[in-house]
């Protein structure tokens, strides 16, 4: 039902959607890291100034 | 007016003066125009389909050498606050700069240019349009520059960061400079690129100053 | 009404919902794209390398977009003296950068099996790199800057001034192009998009558009409790 048979156009076709996937993996992990640091960082230094 | 001739005065002084001013611009044309042919080997029939461009890039990156001490000299030792502060409006300042620099640089390379292509292999008819197209183009290429260095004041690494803000600046007087010089070789139309090509140096030249102020004080705030 | 888009507090309350959701739309919505795109035959023109262009079209586009973004926050942060909004320009550029750098990689793997070289210097693409160079050199000046208000103020400059640069760079680009290469034989939507295929396209680009707003609202997110913590670290250290 899936037309996946790239025939000769394997070598550009999927490497083109691999990279696409890793450069919104890469974008997505960092931005989510980025966050969770951030976030985690004023918590730890509102704890610390409350005590 | 007697305010500007003397800020221009200061300006060109200041440009010709420090840094050996034009001969610096120039040498270190020759420097690229004598690389160049290292790079692509001597043969005249390939050297002579990349001249007239190289030419013209060379004259780009030569512009971008003393763009790091535009403001930069003034804003270390303070004139800059007393310029902001001064009479003359810092946009005014801002355009008396470049347009010293367009002077002590573009003018001589506008001379060196046509030579360099011409040893490199281009026809000596092309000789008035490169000097012409340095010209004018040379106003895009300082007032751009400016921007860039007035950008980056204050900033570390000064110099490689001027040339990574301002290449995409530089990107439409390379194109229609080049595309000029390439149109007359080939007997196309090159008025069209000659006019875009002014188009964006006075443009340039007018809007320019006003972002170079507005960094300029954004640096001394 | 909109409060959202400069009081901070404000600002992360409606964040909190809106990322995931528009994050939870992107995917769903790349999922269909997807699906449909490969449920399709393979065009008849350009074979199987149609694909291509359903990730490389929205990138490029939103590579655009995302400037725009930039450029509109950078002029609110100038004028009107937001940090919100410094913040949210600093937070798209390396989305931006991303998505260029993605336009150019797929639109050089769509062009190879095409033109048969691994890059050509069509307009398009050559635009595309200037944009490029455009996003680095913003990220380039922030970074080199070392006062925060000041290194957002120059940049937003450097944006502004970009913004009126970026038409007339395409449009040179654009010339040059026709010059060298005479007429447009790289046209990338060749002669028209078939119908089968319309639908597919415009949901990847609503997809990509949802995945751009969803990182951008928790890039900004993570800025502003950057920006949190500095402040707390100030008044820690008295």
């Amino acid at each position: 039902m899936l037309y996946l048979d790239a025939g000769k156009y394997t070598p550009y076709v999927w490497p083109a959607y691999a990279i696409t996937v890793l450069v919104f993996v890469w974008l997505i992990g960092d931005s989510l890291m980025r966050a969770r640091r951030w976030r985690r960082d004023v918590e730890k230094r509102e704890q610390d100034a409350a005590e | 007016m007697n305010g500007l001739m003397v800020l221009m005065r200061r300006e060109l002084a200041l440009s010709w003066g420090r840094g050996g001013g034009p001969m610096l611009a120039v040498a270190f044309y020759a420097a690229m125009a004598t690389l160049l042919p290292l790079a692509t080997g001597p043969a005249p029939s390939q050297l002579a389909v990349v001249a007239p461009g190289s030419a013209w890039l060379a004259l780009a990156l030569a512009s971008l050498l003393s763009l790091e001490r535009l403001f930069e000299r003034d804003y270390e030792d303070g004139a800059l606050d007393l310029l902001a502060l001064g009479p003359a409006p810092l946009e005014l300042v801002a355009a008396a700069k470049c347009l010293a620099q367009w002077i002590t640089t573009a003018a001589p390379l506008a001379i060196a240019a046509p030579i360099a292509a011409v040893a490199l292999g281009a026809s000596t008819s092309l000789m008035p349009l490169i000097a012409l197209t340095a010209l004018i183009g040379g106003i895009g290429f300082c007032f751009c520059g400016g921007i860039g260095a007035a950008l980056s004041l204050g900033s570390r690494r000064g110099g490689l960061l001027i040339a990574v803000v301002v290449l995409p600046l530089f990107a439409p007087p390379v194109i229609f400079g080049a595309g000029a010089i390439e149109a007359y070789a080939g007997g196309l139309d090159w008025r069209t690129p000659l006019l875009f090509l002014t188009a964006y140096s006075l443009a340039t030249a007018g809007l320019g100053p006003f972002a170079m102020a507005a960094a300029c004080r954004n640096a001394l705030s | 009404m909109f409060t959202f888009l400069y009081n901070p507090d404000r600002f992360m309350a409606f964040s909190r919902w809106a990322a995931p959701l528009f994050g939870a739309i992107a995917a769903v919505l790349a999922a269909i794209g997807l699906w449909l795109d490969f449920a399709a035959p393979p065009d008849y023109q350009q074979g199987y390398t149609i694909h291509v262009m359903f990730i490389h079209v929205p990138a490029s586009m939103l590579s655009l977009f995302v400037y725009a973004c930039l450029a509109v926050a950078s002029f609110l942060g100038l004028v009107f003296r937001q940090p919100l909004a410094d913040a949210a320009a600093r937070a798209a550029a390396p989305l931006g950068a991303g998505l260029t750098l993605l336009a150019l990689v797929t639109g050089s793997l769509w062009g190879k099996p095409m033109w048969g070289t691994w890059w050509v210097w069509d307009a398009r693409l050559t635009s595309e790199l200037v944009l490029l160079l455009f996003y680095l050199g913003y990220m380039a000046l922030r970074a080199a800057i070392d006062d925060e208000a000041r290194a957002a103020r120059a940049c937003a400059i450097l944006a502004l001034v970009g913004v009126v640069n970026l038409p007339i760079v395409v449009f040179s680009v654009d010339w040059w192009n026709t010059l060298h290469q005479g007429s447009t034989l790289f046209a990338p939507g060749g002669s028209g998009l078939a119908p089968v295929y319309v639908p597919p396209f415009l949901i990847m680009i609503v997809a990509y558009l949802g995945a751009f707003g969803s990182l951008w609202l928790v890039r900004i997110r993570a800025e502003v409790w950057r920006r949190r913590a500095n402040v707390l670290a100030i008044r820690a250290a008295r």
